[in-house]
């Protein structure tokens, strides 16, 4: 059995891609279990085609506790016999999101969830901002993490940090960086700035995904590019992308996370960003323009 | 003043002097906002009625007076048990005062464990430091042979990852790389007191035979014909296994006790001031990899670690429900003997008939008697199946902590016996849902933990002291109560009180002192 992550920034298209990625692994015969690690538990509609699956959570919250669940209750089989659980969480604002991450993967490891699968994939929502989201990459679960990325700034910012986190757990135990997977925003240099990244974090670019409308397409009838569209070229880019991933195992490195400064250097260097005057900094229009 | 130097008034007396009963109706008058004395009355009368006790067993979102505690306490009591090992709970400070002043209180013994000091900025940033200083003062001031680390809500809401953390503190030096630091993750929100006991052992199971986190090689199993003998969470630990080695000696059979705390919890005063004593040896420990057998005496208190043990080392488990009385002795040592190889000693056969002596001596004091029971699940069905051995007749069997599942296997096996047809099995309750059955379906007695002594004052059902933890009565914890000798002691403390109620409704010259007679 191989674990793997995907990590990214919200609104990236982790969970799109993701899906995209996992569905094509199973059109390769590989038996795939999808473990939703964000509160607002779309990390399976595509390959449910539903809006939204009943987390463990919510379940969890009905029946009284974890303990009251079953593991059919929470698990739902999918596209290709893809199984598929979200872990859920609270509304925004209330409680606290990473215990529900952390509960929700005992319980799935305790009723046995991860027997007799080839694939367990986690998608995990944004930077690692507490420990409960790093929960996926301690030790014995996730071995490669994929960071979901693109040509923007907080995207890079994002995965930089996610970079850090797994430093952090790497040492101590098994889990690697697989490499950046690019999520075509159509921005500036954006496949050199990603490459560029992937360089300075001392890994690769596993796959650059280019835009295309048909995923959107694809998602309003709920469904994966790879279901909805196998013959489309974006199916092929998803296949290429899940062939690379295959192919990558125990390749995964400890991640070199560059500072804030070493981003802006890149980004400037790129021509993105202009070089910093800092005898402009602070002023305003007006008093730049005096 | 009422208090003076010459005479000093304890505080039964102190605070029923005038002026102290002066200044409470003050009090009461002028700062508790008090509602009329015929309205307490009339609310009090109304939570004894049937239409209470409904709106009471409806209660969804609230719980009265749990009866049990929560994992970290579990954790520390299966950690004490071995030999030189301090348990280190990942926290703050005031939830291992928790664990310390319980176990004292129950023990009347000091009870050593440390935490890692836990505050907001560690809540913030993580609790890393803390388990890096935590374990290098751990090691270095009181020279522990293991430690064995647990967790509390605060560390587990953050999310501490404890094996990478540790892992990080040996990597900078608190304790040395190949030092023993088994650990579990106890979150106190989940569970109970014995789902702590049970991570706690495993996690200890799974660090010396599994291979150390990484570190080590995982062990190969040669099957010996020692039998591993779990105790479970049991508030008569230092009696009962003593008791136990006392009759496995008797039998000749080879055994390893894990998590022995039955000396910690019991060290002599002599002079030198033990922190640690006795306990289940490292050596033991890995040795137990090799057992023939491992069997514990409380299911519930052993879940996860006997699967383990079960399916990951193949050794046969067996799981006893906190064995009292001659037919759950009896069951206990035949498997024993069968396990073993070795015969039931004829010593031990005539410990047997005068246990069923005795019983047959006082047998029509407890027949009939109705028992409303509470306390963790394995301990209740142990008490249960006793009570009925001796004619009693459970009615109602609480456990907090207990899950439907449990509720139905000792529903059914209530329902086996003619003494135990009219029982009801409530698990998940509290002691407010217990008040409620007390007074609408009345009982003679009632046996569970020193906090029953509320319900005691409140429905006058006189409180027979079994469980954990008793506060209020000394050195019970020193008496066994497995085995026939065990049988026997509970015997007499159920009786103890049955003979005391006798008295006490017996009492009153020229009313009914003639039934207040020198024989019962």
């Amino acid at each position: 059995m191989r674990q793997i992550a995907f990590y990214g920034k919200g609104g990236i298209g982790k969970s799109t891609t993701s899906q995209n990625t996992l569905a094509c692994l199973a059109q390769m015969g590989h038996k795939i279990l999808i473990v939703g690690c964000d509160p607002k538990a779309d990390s399976t509609r595509l390959i449910l085609h539903s809006k939204a699956q009943d987390t463990i959570l919510s379940l969890a919250a009905a029946a009284g506790s974890v303990e009251d669940l079953e593991i059919e209750d929470v698990m739902k089989v999918g596209y290709l016999d893809i199984r598929c659980v979200e872990s859920g969480g609270p509304e925004p604002g209330v409680g606290c999101a990473g215990r529900g991450v952390i509960t929700s993967i005992n319980f799935l490891e305790e009723n046995g969830a991860y027997e007799d699968v080839d694939y367990v994939s986690y998608d995990v929502l944004g930077d690692v901002v507490c420990g409960g989201f790093a929960m996926p990459i301690r030790e014995n679960k996730a071995q490669e993490i994929y960071i979901v990325m693109s040509g923007e700034m907080m995207a890079m910012y994002a995965a930089n940090n996610i970079s850090k986190g797994i430093l952090k757990y790497a040492n101590s135990g098994g889990v690697r960086l697989g490499g950046l997977v690019c999520n075509e925003r159509q921005t500036d240099k954006e496949l050199e700035l990603a490459e560029e990244l992937a360089r300075r974090l001392g890994t690769k670019l596993i796959h650059f995904v280019p835009r295309d409308n048909i995923v959107q397409h694809a998602e309003l009838r709920r469904m994966t590019v790879v279901e909805y569209a196998p013959d489309s070229k974006q199916a092929d880019e998803y296949r290429t992308l899940a062939n690379k991933v295959h192919a990558n195992k125990g390749n995964g490195i400890i991640p070199t996370p560059i500072t804030m400064d070493e981003l802006e250097d890149i980004l400037m260097s790129f021509g993105i960003m202009k070089q910093v005057d800092e005898s402009q900094v602070g002023l305003t229009a007006e008093q730049l323009s005096a | 003043m009422p208090q003076n130097a010459d005479h000093v008034l304890d505080h039964f007396d102190l605070f029923r002097q005038p002026e102290y009963r002066e200044m409470l109706a003050n009090k009461k008058k002028n700062f508790e906002n008090p509602v009329a004395e015929n309205e307490v009355q009339r609310v009090v009368e109304w939570t004894k009625t049937p239409e209470y006790r409904e709106k009471n067993f409806a209660r969804e979102a609230l719980t009265v007076n749990p009866a049990k505690a929560c994992q970290p306490l579990g954790a520390v009591f299966a950690g004490v048990g071995f030999e030189g090992t301090v348990p280190f709970v990942h926290g703050s400070q005031g939830c291992v005062a928790y664990y310390r002043s319980h176990f004292s209180r129950h023990f009347k013994e000091p009870s050593s464990c440390v935490s890692s000091s836990m505050t907001e900025d560690a809540a913030v940033f993580g609790g890393l430091n803390n388990m890096i200083d935590g374990l290098a003062n751990t090691y270095n001031l009181y020279k522990p042979k293991m430690i064995s680390v647990s967790t509390t809500c605060m560390a587990e809401v953050i999310g501490d990852d404890l094996n990478a953390f540790i892992k990080t503190a040996k990597d900078k030096g608190s304790v040395p790389m190949d030092y023993d630091v088994p650990f579990a993750h106890t979150p106190a929100f989940v569970g109970s007191h014995i789902t702590g006991y049970d991570n706690v052992l495993k996690g200890v199971f799974e660090h010396f035979w599994g291979g150390k986190s990484g570190t080590a090689e995982k062990l190969e199993r040669v099957p010996n014909e020692t039998i591993n003998f779990i105790g479970g969470f049991d508030p008569y630990t230092v009696g009962n296994l003593r008791e136990i080695k006392r009759l496995f000696d008797m039998m000749g059979v080879e055994y390893t006790i894990i998590a022995d705390n039955s000396d910690v919890w019991d060290t002599p005063t002599d002079g030198t001031f033990r922190m640690f004593d006795g306990g289940t040896t490292i050596d033991e420990t890995v040795a137990a990899v090799n057992a023939k057998a491992t069997i514990s005496m409380q299911e519930y208190c052993t879940e996860k670690t006997l699967k383990y043990i079960g399916e990951e080392w193949k050794h046969e488990t067996v799981a006893f429900n906190h064995p009292i009385g001659v037919k759950a002795t009896d069951d206990f040592l035949l498997e024993i003997s069968r396990l073993s190889g070795k015969a039931v000693p004829e010593q031990i056969k005539l410990e047997r008939g005068r246990l069923v002596d005795a019983m047959a001596d006082s047998s029509a004091h407890i027949h009939g008697k109705k028992f409303a029971i509470y306390g963790d699940p394995d301990l209740c069905i142990g008490l249960a199946q006793f009570l009925m051995e001796n004619g009693g007749e459970p009615t109602h069997i609480l456990a907090t902590n207990g899950s439907p599942k449990w509720a139905e296997k000792v529903q059914a096996m209530l329902a086996a016996s003619p003494f135990g047809k009219n029982c009801h099995v409530y698990p998940l309750r509290d002691l407010w849902h217990m008040r409620s059955l007390l007074f609408t379906e009345p009982v003679d007695f009632l046996i569970g933990n020193t906090y029953g002594k509320y319900l005691e004052r409140d429905t006058g059902t006189p409180l027979i002291r079994i469980g954990f933890p008793i506060f209020d009565r000394h050195h019970h914890h020193r008496y066994p109560v497995w085995g026939y000798q065990g049988g026997l002691n509970v015997l007499v403390w159920i009786l103890d009180r049955i003979f005391e109620e006798i008295d006490k409704n017996t009492i009153v010259p020229a009313h009914s002192d003639f039934s207040y007679d020198i024989i019962r």
